[in-house]
């Protein structure tokens, strides 16, 4: 994989208006051009470094397009299997009280085969942050059809559109885990604007001072795209996304303890 | 000073456990082992040592849990029973990749499937031939008393801190349930977070300025980096093989034939040898407490003085291959079980070594 190439003949210290963290390691990213991996990945490594909790961070990113997300995010990281990343983040919560403890995780992984870790995870009202990268498919093994996939929507396991009647509906987990007496914070946000990304960002922020409060688990749902499963340009697969996924995963807080 | 105590197997493993300093236990309840968890939970551990016990919701969480323990360079543990560790098998497989220290307790019962929730040792060729996915071995020790149940939670932690490598503790339902005397060792202090990251450097205990991030990860996708930590593995499993083989001999000096023997059937194969002594028939009996290393050599240099070697095992025949492999022809191996939860009486041992070993 390529390095960045700053070049400072170009850049200048002083016009320097913005910088990536140093948090995001120097690897370029194995996503493909257009999706909202990286953003994600930006605006929580920037949350880490803003509260100076580096040093007691610790991530668990299973399996999935993220499975390399320790090659890009410079903090320790525990790689897990498909769908335990909450099982271990629990055990490394309940042995680290005084760390940060978050799991970053796509759709295959938290709502199909990690339904039981991420229900009871949840419901034990973990001190922990879950991270949920939603974009309606399997990207890594290219582009199979996920629990959230909507309904009619080709993938490659269900190339004639998803068929409810045959295939199950789209799970709205992040709805499911909000009914938990467990989860303190449940939100669903996108990062395809930059209002958005200050959105999610600021979700992400409440949800790591939550955990510093121990006040439990707090869930973020990111809707993201897919370009390449979804087989659309990035900007396409933006505009379908708020066409089509919004309307079924609606951003927003869906439980805010605090607010109730 | 050590403490003598009247305990069943299960919680004699629990309690050596709490007082060999773990930090963390995982499991989900199944029989003939809930015991483990009652007792631990019973114990009010995290007043009394700090320690936590959790109740997973599978036993695939209770080993992802020991998963993300072990990432984190503490003493963690998981106990269960022969279709509970079938599901563990990919976490186990996981952490024998990361190369992770933990400890896993199989108190075993017949199978397959449901099978039956009586005592066996069908379990063997899972323990001791990887049991998951990939090339990999996990230290096994074979307990055959309260005492070793106890003694075997320490030496687990001690060898898996050693290596890095996940230690299965294979035990069954009848060493399990049963009481004896126990000699408990006194309460070793867990570890401190200075000490963690002092002895296990590669632990994440969060990225700290003067060290590089830590990663745990069983994943590559260089094959020839794979290839590269592969024989990294199996070269450690050599040493192993080396450092580590553990067994006993009993009234193995002049004896005329050998019982071959782990666990459970050791025990039984000590009365066949009390039996037989009495019908002027003199057996000795080696009993592997290390399954993998397996005691090759000793087996190999048995053969020497034996005319026959019988292998008792509660199995339909699963040791037996590895005592073929080491005596390589030189004598007659015969295997002689029961199986599905039945544990044979020292009679019918007596009678099958007649039987296979001397008359045939």
């Amino acid at each position: 994989m390529a390095e960045f190439n700053t070049n400072p003949e170009i850049v200048q210290q002083e016009n320097l208006v913005y910088k990536r963290t140093d948090l995001l390691t120097e690897k370029a990213l194995s996503y493909c051009p257009g999706c909202g991996h990286g953003t994600a990945h930006r605006i929580i490594m920037e949350v880490i470094e803003e509260m100076e909790i580096q040093s007691k961070t610790i991530g668990i990113a299973p399996v999935g397009c993220s499975v390399l997300a320790y090659e890009f995010m410079n903090i320790d990281m525990q790689q897990a299997a498909h769908g335990r990343a909450p099982a271990l983040a629990t055990a490394v919560k309940r042995l680290f009280p005084e760390k940060f403890v978050f799991t970053y995780q796509g759709d295959g992984d938290l709502a199909a085969i990690g339904t039981a870790e991420t229900i009871h995870s949840c419901n034990r009202g973990e001190n922990i942050v879950i991270i949920f990268i939603n974009n309606g498919i399997y990207g890594m093994t290219g582009g199979q059809m996920a629990p959230t996939t909507l309904p009619g929507m080709k993938s490659s396991t269900s190339p004639y559109g998803r068929d409810v009647a045959t295939m199950g509906n789209p799970l709205r987990i992040t709805e499911l885990v909000a009914q938990l007496p467990g989860t303190i914070f449940v939100t669903r946000q996108a990062v395809h604007t930059p209002s958005a990304v200050r959105k999610a960002k600021k979700a992400v922020r409440k949800a790591f001072e939550n955990q510093k409060l121990n006040k439990g688990l707090s869930f973020i749902e990111i809707v993201s795209n897919c370009n390449s499963g979804w087989k659309m340009t990035p900007l396409q697969s933006n505009e379908w996304m708020v066409d089509n996924m919004f309307p079924y995963y609606p951003l927003g807080d869906i439980k805010d303890s605090e607010k109730a | 000073m050590k403490e003598l105590r009247l305990m069943k197997g299960n919680e004699a493993f629990a309690e050596a456990a709490i007082r060999a300093g773990a930090d963390g236990y995982f499991g989900y309840p199944i029989t003939p082992q809930s015991e483990v968890m009652e007792y631990l939970m019973a114990q009010k551990t995290s007043e009394r040592t700090g320690m936590i016990v959790l109740q997973a919701e599978s036993e695939i969480a209770a080993i992802n849990m020991v998963y993300g323990g072990a990432s984190c360079g503490k003493r963690v543990l998981t106990s269960s029973s022969s279709p509970g560790i079938s599901l563990k098998q990919e976490g186990i497989s996981y952490i024998a990749g990361a190369e992770l220290p933990c400890l896993i307790l199989n108190v075993v019962r017949g199978g397959p499937g449901l099978g039956t929730i009586q005592p066996s040792q069908s379990d063997y060729f899972q323990s001791t031939k990887g049991g998951g996915h990939g090339d990999y071995r996990l230290i096994v020790l074979a307990p055959s008393s309260v005492q070793e149940m106890a003694d075997f939670a320490g030496l687990g932690f001690e060898l898996a801190f050693k290596y890095r490598n996940p230690v299965l503790i294979l035990s069954d339902g009848a060493i399990g349930q049963m009481m004896e005397k126990v000699w408990l060792d006194v309460q070793k202090p867990r570890f401190t977070e200075e000490e963690i990251i002092k002895n296990t450097p590669w632990a994440t205990t969060g990225k700290t300025p003067d060290r590089e991030r830590n990663i745990i990860t069983s994943l590559d996708l260089d094959s020839l980096k794979m290839e590269q930590h592969n024989r990294a593995l199996q070269a450690k499993y050599r040493i192993i093989e080396q450092e580590e083989i553990r067994y006993e001999k009993f009234n193995c000096e002049d004896a005329d034939y050998a019982f071959i023997a782990y666990g459970t059937s050791a025990r039984i194969c000590q009365k066949a040898i009390q039996l037989a002594a009495g019908q002027g028939i003199n057996v000795g009996l080696m009993r592997p407490i290390t399954l993998f290393p397996f005691p090759k050599k000793v087996v190999a240099e048995m053969t020497s003085h034996v005319k026959g070697i019988l292998v008792v095992e509660m199995s339909a025949g699963q040791m037996v291959e590895d005592v073929q492999l080491a005596t390589q022809g030189r004598v007659k191996v015969e295997h002689f079980g029961r199986v599905g939860g039945i544990i044979p009486s020292p009679i019918e041992v007596v009678e099958a070594l007649k039987k296979q070993i001397i008359g045939g």
